[in-house]
This record gives structure tokens, sequence and C-alpha cells, in this order.
């Protein structure tokens, strides 16, 4: 499994929001986008779930070309996205929104229990509030049922936008740390986040994107050095 | 202000098998005998009150729980529903007139062609949000009218007349007399409220309540939102078709100005009075609303002004309906269930 773009355009009626980027993001990596708000994060995730359409350019998944594949399909392939603002569906209880994220492998009853097991495993404040609505939970309960429904379809990426948003910095080591853990299972994840600093500590890879370009690329933890990243991403600036 | 939604969900809950049974059977035997409480405080004035349940209450219920799927539902507001009504009606008043087809055969053939109708109208508009596809909608159904206005080959303006009654299984339709009419409708609406009842359990109801929920959230989950929306907009369609053509087929004459606006507003305020998403409320909210107007014909022209005040009034108290949807539905899907 590899995801990978190439030379991306999306656009916003006229306006062009990702201005031919390139990422590549190999089987079992944690790969990072980071920049600043309107860089095209969210856009780029978009892009890859198929919520939005490609102008040009390619989404190569296992090196097939997915751009003209619906978003509906995409979750079949192993395409899993955590929506940015979370998207959790607010009238439906916990229990639900998790079911829905099995909409297309229902057939498959067994998956079911122990996919739903996992789930509770890793948020087991999810499993006390399986009954309660959905819009009813706390934000950083919907973090965490927007990423347990994510997981629910078994995917092989999972796309992350901003699960730190809104969070208590506990709650925000928690996240990161559960991340590491989806990952450990075998689950690549692409992961967008403003929170930089947590981000490159969890990351393999990363890219910073700046107003729909890929200004660099490098390994995480070479981010995490860089002065000039230190000044811009991380506001600490150079020591 | 009591919360009967809830009142009737809690008693349904409590009760045990015999007494459901029990519930039911009074509640169908109730609407059973309505035919025969014309002499009561329900009479209406000008109109025969077996007539009234007839039309505009029980073809009213038909198409709000059509129409409910669709707006309730779905989430997508149609302002041209009474363009399938039309469809199925002119279906039945050509085929009816000209063929020797009986009105239980003209049915599939009606409701066949209100779905055809409905295809068309979906597919190029359901990729449409919100305002715009209420607007495109509304030109619909106005198209669908106006046509019928300047196509002399089915009446224009005078429509059609001579639209033959059901044939009676056993015992014969009749003008002055409605009861069977309206045994037929409730029927109709069981049989209607079954097949809602099932589907809302199963795949396309979670899929609808995802859409209405949020569509972009619907289809990263795997949901095929444009064909369940499709789906949604052809089953409305045919529950709208289904109704017209029993309404051609007991009314006789059908003229396009049977099909305006109007109708569809009216609808869809059924819908929103009951409470949309929730099928016994739409069905109330159908009822009271096609019997209203004609309970209090003496008012004459004012009876209008009333009934708009009286529905202004009372969303303000009840922005939700008489019978809201639940505000967090049941666990759609069971472990282990079929579904
Ligand atoms: N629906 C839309 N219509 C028009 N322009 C849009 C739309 N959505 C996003 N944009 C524009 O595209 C650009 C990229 O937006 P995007 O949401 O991808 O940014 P982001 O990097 O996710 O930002 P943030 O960190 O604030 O979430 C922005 O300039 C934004 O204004
Ligand atoms: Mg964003």
């Amino acid at each position: 499994m590899r995801l990978e773009l190439k030379d991306l355009h999306v656009h916003y009626g006229k306006i062009e929001a990702i201005k031919g980027i390139s990422v590549v993001v190999n089987e079992g990596e944690i790969v990072t986008l980071i920049g600043a708000n309107g860089a095209g994060k969210t856009t780029t995730l978009k892009t890859i779930s198929g919520l939005r359409k490609v102008s040009s350019g390619q989404i190569l998944f296992d090196g097939q070309d997915i751009s003209n594949v619906p978003a509906h399909e995409r979750v079949d392939l192993g395409i899993s996205q955590a929506p940015e603002g979370r998207g959790i569906f607010p009238g439906m209880t916990v229990l639900e929104n998790l079911e829905m994220g099995k909409f297309n492998r229902k057939d498959r009853k067994s998956e079911m229990d122990e996919d739903l097991d996992k789930v509770y495993t890793l948020f087991p404040r999810l499993k006390e509030r399986a009954t309660q609505a959905g819009g009813t939970l706390s934000g950083g309960e919907q973090q965490m049922l927007a990423i347990g429904r994510a997981l629910m379809a078994r995917p092989k990426v999972l796309l992350l936008d901003e699960p730190s948003m809104g969070l208590a910095p506990q709650m925000i080591a928690n996240i990161f740390r559960i991340i590491t853990e989806i990952n450990k299972t075998g689950v690549t994840i692409l992961l967008v986040e403003q929170n930089a600093q947590q981000a490159l500590q969890r990351a393999h890879r990363a890219y910073i994107l700046e107003t729909g370009n890929v200004v660099k690329e490098a390994k995480a933890s070479d981010l995490l050095n860089d002065p000039a990243v230190r000044e811009a991403y991380l506001g600490t600036g150079a020591h | 202000m009591i919360n009967l939604r809830d009142k009737g969900a809690q008693f349904w809950e409590r009760s045990n098998r015999p007494v459901r049974v029990l519930t039911v059977f009074a509640i169908v035997a109730v609407v059973a005998a309505l035919p025969y409480a014309g002499n009561t405080f329900l009479q209406t004035p000008v109109a025969a009150f077996d007539a009234v349940l007839v039309y505009p209450m029980g073809m009213f219920i038909l198409m709000a729980l059509g129409l409910n799927v669709v707006v309730g539902k779905s989430g997508m507001l149609d302002l041209g529903y009474v363009a399938f009504f039309a469809v199925g009606a002119y279906t039945m008043a050509i085929l009816g007139t000209r063929t020797g087809l009986n009105t239980w055969e003209i049915m599939p053939i009606g409701i066949a062609a209100a779905m055809f109708a409905g295809v068309l109208l979906a597919i190029p508009t359901l990729r449409l949000r919100g305002d715009y596809l209420a607007i495109v909608t509304l030109g619909f159904g106005e198209i669908v009218r106006v046509s019928a206005l300047n196509s002399e080959a089915i009446g224009g303006a005078l429509g059609i007349a001579g639209v033959p009654f059901p044939p009676g299984l056993g015992f014969e339709y009749q003008l002055l007399d409605q009861k069977y009419f309206y045994w037929t409708i409730v029927v109709m609406i069981l049989l209607v409220i079954w097949v809602i009842r099932r589907l809302t359990v199963r795949r396309p109801g979670r899929a609808w309540e995802s859409i209405r929920q949020d569509e972009d959230a619907a289809e990263l989950m795997g949901v095929s939102t444009y064909k369940y929306k499709i789906w949604a907009f052809v089953f409305g369609a045919a529950i709208g078709g289904g109704a017209g053509v029993f309404y051609a087929s007991r009314s006789m004459v059908i003229a396009p100005d049977n099909f305006t606006l109007n109708t569809s507003i009216l609808i869809l305020a059924c819908v929103v009075f009951g409470g949309m998403g929730n099928i016994w409320g739409v069905i109330v909210g159908a009822a009271i609303l096609g019997y209203l107007p004609d309970r209090f014909r003496f008012l004459s022209d004012a009876r209008l002004l009333l009934f708009g005040l009286v529905l202004v009034v009372f969303m303000n108290l009840r922005p939700e309906g008489i019978l809201p949807r639940k505000k967090r539905e049941k666990a759609i899907v069971k472990k282990g269930s079929g579904a």
C-alpha cells in the first residue's frame, strides 16, 4: 500500500487552493501535513477521500489512479477520513455512528463486534457513552468518535484532519498517543495538524504546505530541529 | 407543553404484547368506524364527512407520507411534489377513459409513471442542495401542470371527465356513500406505513438519515448519497403517483387546477405541522390540516386566513410539530438482526 499525490491541482471555482503538490505516504508510516490556516491541508485530505474533485494531477493508491473513483467507493478501497470539525452524525447515538462506519461492510457480522471491541478498547469513554446522542458528546469525545468511526471501516490509510483541535492539553497528548497506537496496528496515517510540535514528534515524515504549495519535505525529527520551522510553526524561534 | 411523542413512545415501550395488539386493534377500529361519525360534531357543513375523509384527509395523509420520505427523512426540500400526484392522476384518467383497464390494473402503471418522472427530475437536480433544489422542484411542479393545461390531447384546461370508479370487490364504490373509498385508502395508508417502516430499519433508512444529518460525512462512510437521494425521491414519487391514481378514479373528473403549487405547499405544511420525519406525526398533521378547512367552511373566505393564523401560532408554540421525530433515533441496526 502506498498513497501518492502527483502534481495535484484542486480548485474552488476559479480559486486554485492546491497548486500542484506531490506527496508520498508509504505503508506503515505516519506522515504529517502542517501549515498555516488556509494553506490547503483540509482541501488535500478532502481530495484524497473524494469529497473534492481533482482539477489535474493524480492520486495513486497501490499504483492505481483513483482520482475518478467516487468518495463512497474509496472507503471500500481502504481510505477512511475523520473529517475536520469531526463530522459525526449528531442525531445518532455513539453506537449508531460507529455502525455507520461499517455501512458497506455490514454483511460481515462477525466483524462488527470485533471492531466495536477494538474501538472501545482504544476509547473506553465511547463504550460508556454508547447510547448517548453524538451531538451531545463533548468536543474531545466527538473527536474520539470520529476516529473510532473511521476505524470501523478497517482502513489501510486513515486521514486525520486536526484531531487535536479544541482539545485540552491533556486530551491532546492522549489523542496523539492513540494515533501512534493505531499506527502500530498497521494502519498508515496521514495527519493534518496545527499542533506542529506534537505532530512532528509522532510522525515519521512531514510536509510543510504554504498557500497550496509544498515548501518542504523532510523527516519529522529533522523539522523539529530546523530553526526556520521552529520559528514559523512551533512558535519558539531558534535557540 | 406535554410531549405527546414521548408519552406515546413510553406507553409503547412499557406495554407487553397483548396490550400492544389491543391498542393497534382499537386504533384501527376507531379509524375504520370514522365514516359513521358523520352525524356528530365532526360533521363538515358542505361536503359530506365521509367524502372529506377520502379527500382531502386520506389523500393528504398518503401524500404527506410520501413527501416525508423526501423532506423529513432525507432532508431534501421538494416544492413540486404535486407533480407526481398529477402524473398518477393523469395516467389513471387517460388509460381509464381510453382503454379497458380498471383502476387496479392502472395502479402499477401510474406508480411506474410517477417513478419515471421522479427519476427524470432527480438525475439532473439532486446534485443541487438546499435552496436550488427547492426552486428547481417548484419549477418542475409548475411545468407538469402547465404542460397538462396546454395539451389539448389530454383535455387542456378542462381536463378529463368520465374517469371510471374502481371495480368493486364484492361491493360497489359509490359517490354518495364513500365508505368504501375511505376504507380502501386506509388500507393503502397502512400498506405505505408498512413499507416505509421496513425501509427505515434497513439500509435505505440509515442512508437517508445520515444524508440528512451530514451529507459529506455520509459519503465518507461509504453511502452513495446520490443514489440514495434518487431512491428517496423516486420512492416518494411512487406514493404520490399511487395516491393520484386513486384520486382520479374517485373524483371522475380531473383538471390541471387540481394540481397547483398550493397543493405542494399544503402537503409540505402537513409534514412540518405534524412533525417532520415522524410518520405518526405526519399522519396526524395531514389529517388535521385536511379536515379543518372543510369543518370551518362556514367562515368562507376568512377560514383560510384563520387557517394560516392557526398554523403560525401553532408553529411558534411547537416548532417541531405535533409529534416531532425522536431526538435521538433508536439503534437502527441491532446486532444480529437480519437488517
Ligand atoms: N468551499 C470553499 N469555497 C471556496 N474556497 C474555499 C473553500 N474551502 C476552502 N477554500 C479556500 O481554500 C484554501 C484552502 O483551504 P483549506 O480549508 O484547505 O485550508 P486549511 O489548510 O485546512 O486551513 P485550516 O488550518 O484553517 O483548517 C483557503 O484559502 C480557503 O479559503
Ligand atoms: Mg483545515
